[in-house]
C-alpha cells in the first residue's frame, strides 16, 4: 500500500476548512446555551422529576461534588446492570460480564475513555451497548465539557464563589448539544452505510455454498456520539475499522471532522465568554499548529513503512483497510489520539514503530490538539497558566491570567494538574512491568512488549481509549490497575481545575499594566506552544525512549 | 451526618437524572435513528444485504464472505479476500495486533508469500503487500486491483470464463474518482464473486 502524499494534503486541508467555517457558529451555539438564563418546558420537567435543585447556582466544592456523585452514580449503574445482563432483555443471549471487565468497562465509559477490555461481539448485547455504554457516551462528553464551562466561568466572573448549576449544564449539553448534533450525524451515518437494526441477517451464498450471519444492532447512533463526545468505543471489537462501523473512506473522513468538531469550537465560546476573542483564538491556533504538525508526523511515520515484518510483507498492510489505506489511517490515527477519542481505524500496534510512537506521544501531550470535549480547553487553559507563570518569573513579577492573579494557591493546582498524568502513567506502567505474570499479558517481544504496556497505561490515564491492542487487559490485575488510571486521571484533573475555576471567581480582575503579559498573539502562542512540549518530553522521553524511539532505531 | 445525608439525597436525584436521561439517550434515541434509517435508507441500516440469484438474502456487500477450509486456504474456484485473524467470522473482528518487527508476523508473511505465490503460479516478488496482511477488520471485502490481477488466470481457468472477461469484471468492481483517490483503489471481492458465480449460471 502506497502513501499517497497529494491525497493526506487536500485531506488535512480540508479538515483544517471545514473546522474553521463551522467553530464560530458551533462556538456562537454553545455560548448561547451555556449563557441561556432560561430552561425549556421540558427541561423544567426533566429537572423536576429527577429531583434536582436547577433553580441555584453551585460553588466550586458543590459543583465538583455533583460530578463525582453523578459519576460515581453512574459507575455503580453501568457495572450492576452489565452483571445482570444474562437477565435483562437485549442480552443478545449473552450472560453477564466477567466482574473484573464489568469493573473496567464501567469505568472506562464514565471517565470518557473507552477503554474496551472486552470483545464486543462475545461480550455485550444491546441492551448493554444501547442503555449503558452509548449513553454514557453522551454524559462522560458532557461532563467533561461542563467543567471546561465551569472554568471559563471561573475566569470570566469576578468576586463570585458561583459557578454555575452542574445539573442544568449537564441537562442543556446533553440534549440541546450533543442529541441534536448526534441525531443529525447518525441519519448521515445510515445514509453511508453505518447499520441501524436490532436484529442479524442469515445470508447464504448458493453458488459458493457460504452461510454466514451478518451481526446488526444500534450502531449508527452509538457511532454518531462516539466521534461527536470524543469517546471512541466501537460497537464492534474492531471498532472503526470495522466495515459496520466505518464503510467507506467517506465516513472515514467524516469520523476524523466529528471528533475534532467540538472540541475545535470550545476556544471560540471560551473567547466569547471572557469578552475578548483574541483569546479563544490564540488558543486555537496552539491547537490548530499542534495538530498540524502531528499529523504531519503521523503521516511521516507512516509513509516511511518502517519494520522488518513491515518490509517482509513487501509494504504497509498489516492492521489496515483496503478501502482505507495508510493515508486515512494516518491522519486518523493521529487526531483520535490528539484527542480523547481512541477510535481507530487501523490496528494500532502494528504501525511502524514512529508512528506507534507518535500516537502515544499525542496522548502524552495531555490530549489538547484540540483534546477532549472540554478536556481539551481546560487543559490547554491550565497549560496557559503555567505558560504566564513562567513568562511572569522572566520578568519578575506576580503572574496574572486575564486579570486573576495566579497566586501559590492557583499555582499549587495548576501543577498538580500538570503531575496527575505522567505519574500515572510512568508509576503505574514502571510497576507493572516488573511483574512478569503482567508482562506475560503483553505477547510481543524487545521493545514494542515495553511499548504496549506504556501505550496502555498512557491511553488509561490519559483518558483515550485506543490501544497497542496486542495486549490483554481483562485479568484482575491489569483490570484494576487500568481502572485505577482511567479513575484517577479523569476526576483528579477535574477536581484542580474546578478548585481553580473557584479560586480564579472569587477574585477581582485587576487592570491590565506595561508589565502584564498579554496572552495572545504570536509570542504568546508559541510560548504555550514550546511549554506543551517541553513539558511532555520531560516527562515522557525517559520511557519512550524505552519503547518505540528503541524500537524505530534499531534495525 | 448532615453531609451524609446531603450525599444520599444527591446520589438518588443523580440516579433519577440518569435513568431519565437513558430513555432519551438510551431509548428514544436510537429507536428515532432506527425508525428513520428504516425509512428512507433500508438497504444501509440493515447491513447492505446483497441478494442472490435465487432472490435470497446472499451477502453483505461491506463483508469479506470467504469460502475456506478449517486451515484457512481458500476456495481456488473463487476470488481471494487478504488474510484474517478471525477467519472472515462476522461474529467478531479483530487485526492481528502483531507489532511491525514482530518476528511471528515475519513468519505468517512469509508464509503467505509463497503460498499465493504458487497458488497463483507467479514469482513471490509479484505478491503485493495486501494479499499477504491481516485486515484491520478481519472483515475486510476489499482487495488490491493488483492483488485481483494475479488471480485472473485461475479464476478464469475455475470458471470457464476467459481471463478477459474475468478481467472486465475486476475492473468494475474496481474503486474509482473520489474514493479511490482519497483511500486507495479497492476491489470488493463479495460483490465480485457473486458477479462471477451469476456469469458462470447464465454461461
Amino acid at each position: 500500500m502506497n502513501f499517497n502524499t497529494a491525497s493526506f494534503l487536500i485531506q488535512v486541508a480540508a479538515l483544517v476548512v471545514a473546522l474553521a467555517a463551522l467553530h464560530k457558529p458551533l462556538g456562537v451555539y454553545l455560548v448561547r446555551v451555556f449563557e441561556g438564563k432560561t430552561s425549556t418546558r421540558a427541561e423544567r420537567m426533566f429537572y423536576r422529576l429527577a429531583g434536582v435543585d436547577a433553580g441555584t447556582e453551585q460553588t466550586w466544592s458543590v459543583y465538583l461534588r455533583s460530578v463525582l456523585v453523578f459519576s460515581a452514580v453512574s459507575i455503580l449503574a453501568v457495572f450492576l446492570l452489565q452483571r445482570l445482563q444474562g437477565a435483562l432483555p437485549g442480552s443478545n443471549g449473552l450472560a453477564g460480564v466477567d466482574p473484573w471487565v464489568a469493573m473496567n468497562t464501567s469505568i472506562s465509559f464514565v471517565t470518557n475513555t473507552n477503554w474496551q477490555t472486552y470483545a464486543p461481539e462475545a461480550t455485550v448485547g444491546m441492551f448493554v451497548q444501547m442503555c449503558l455504554l452509548a449513553v454514557q457516551n453522551f454524559l462522560s462528553a458532557a461532563v467533561g465539557i461542563v467543567v471546561a464551562v465551569a472554568l471559563i466561568r471561573g475566569i470570566a466572573r469576578t468576586r463570585t464563589d458561583r459557578l454555575g448549576n452542574f445539573w442544568v449544564d449537564l441537562a442543556r449539553t446533553s440534549f440541546r448539544v450533543l442529541l441534536p448534533m448526534a441525531a443529525a450525524v447518525a441519519i448521515v451515518m445510515v445514509l453511508g452505510g453505518v447499520v441501524q437494526n436490532f436484529w442479524s441477517t442469515d445470508v447464504v451464498n448458493q453458488a459458493s455454498g457460504i452461510s454466514q450471519t451478518i451481526p446488526g444492532g444500534p450502531v449508527a447512533s452509538q457511532e454518531a456520539i462516539k466521534e461527536l463526545g470524543t469517546n471512541g468505543g466501537g460497537y464492534f471489537n474492531a471498532n472503526s475499522a470495522h466495515p459496520f462501523e466505518n464503510p467507506n473512506v467517506f465516513i472515514s473522513l467524516f469520523q476524523v471532522f466529528l471528533l475534532l468538531l467540538i472540541p475545535s469550537a470550545l476556544p471560540y465560546a471560551y473567547g466569547r465568554i471572557v469578552g475578548d476573542q483574541r483569546q479563544g483564538f490564540t488558543v486555537a491556533a496552539v491547537m490548530g499548529s499542534l495538530w498540524l504538525a502531528s499529523v504531519s508526523l503521523m503521516g511521516w511515520a507512516v509513509a516511511s513503512g518502517q519494520g522488518t515484518a513491515t518490509a517482509a510483507a513487501g509494504g504497509l498492510g498489516e492492521g489496515f483497510e483496503q478501502r482505507f489505506g495508510p493515508v486515512p489511517g494516518a491522519i486518523f490515527a493521529a487526531s483520535t489520539t490528539l484527542t480523547s477519542t481512541g477510535a481507530v481505524n487501523t490496528a494500532h500496534d502494528s504501525l511502524p514503530p514512529m508512528a506507534g510512537g507518535v500516537a502515544m506521544v499525542n496522548m502524552m501531550l495531555g490530549e489538547v490538539a484540540p483534546g477532549g470535549t472540554g478536556s481539551g480547553l481546560y487543559g490547554m487553559l491550565i497549560l496557559s497558566i503555567i505558560s504566564v507563570f513562567i513568562a511572569g518569573l522572566m520578568v519578575g513579577r506576580t503572574p496574572e491570567y486575564l486579570g486573576k492573579k495566579i497566586g501559590p494557591s492557583e499555582m499549587k493546582l495548576t501543577a498538580l494538574y500538570i503531575l496527575v498524568t505522567p505519574a500515572l502513567v510512568l508509576a503505574l506502567a514502571g510497576i507493572s512491568v516488573l511483574l512478569p505474570d503482567v508482562v506475560a499479558n503483553a505477547p510481543s517481544s524487545g521493545p514494542h512488549q515495553f511499548s504496549e504496556m506504556l501505550y496502555a497505561f498512557t491511553s488509561g490515564a490519559n483518558n483515550n481509549g485506543s490501544a497497542f491492542g496486542g495486549i490483554t487487559t481483562s485479568g484482575p490485575y491489569l483490570s484494576v490497575m487500568m481502572g485505577i488510571a482511567m479513575l484517577l486521571g479523569r476526576f483528579l484533573p477535574i477536581a484542580l481545575v474546578l478548585a481553580l475555576a473557584g479560586s480564579l471567581a472569587r477574585q477581582q480582575r485587576i487592570p491590565a499594566s506595561a508589565g502584564t503579559v498579554p496572552t495572545h498573539g504570536w509570542l504568546f502562542g508559541s510560548l504555550l506552544l514550546g511549554v506543551t512540549v517541553i513539558l511532555t518530553a520531560l516527562s515522557y522521553f525517559p520511557a519512550l525512549a524505552l519503547g518505540p524511539l528503541a524500537e524505530g532505531l534499531l534495525k | 451526618m448532615k453531609t451524609l445525608t446531603g450525599y444520599l439525597r444527591q446520589a438518588g436525584a443523580a440516579l433519577r437524572f440518569l435513568i431519565l436521561a437513558t430513555v432519551v439517550l438510551g431509548l428514544v434515541y436510537p429507536l428515532a435513528i432506527f425508525g428513520i434509517g428504516q425509512a428512507i435508507a433500508p438497504y444501509q441500516a440493515n447491513g447492505s444485504i446483497l441478494k442472490g440469484p435465487d432472490g435470497r438474502p446472499a451477502a453483505s456487500a461491506l463483508l469479506a464472505q470467504v469460502s475456506a477450509d478449517d486451515t484457512g486456504i481458500q476456495d481456488p474456484k473463487w476470488f481471494h479476500a487478504r488474510p484474517s485473524a478471525v477467519k472472515w467470522d462476522p461474529a467478531s473482528s479483530s487485526p492481528s495486533n502483531l507489532g511491525p518487527n514482530d518476528p511471528r508476523l515475519i513468519d505468517t508473511v512469509t508464509a503467505n508469500r509463497s503460498a499465493i505465490a504458487e497458488a497463483e503460479g507467479i514469482s513471490e516478488a509479484e505478491v503485493p503487500a495486501d494479499a499477504v496482511t491481516a485486515s484491520g477488520s478481519g472483515l475486510d471485502p476489499d482487495i488490491s486491483p493488483g492483488y485481483a490481477r494475479i488471480q485472473v488466470p485461475r479464476v478464469a481457468a475455475a470458471s470457464g470464463l476467459s481471463p478477459e472477461a474475468v478481467q472486465a469484471m475486476v475492473d468494475r468492481r474496481t474503486s474509482s474518482g473520489p474514493e479511490a483517490f482519497l483511500g486507495q483503489p479497492s476491489v470488493n471481492v463479495t460483490e465480485l464473486n457473486l458477479d462471477l458465480a451469476s456469469a458462470v449460471q447464465s454461461k
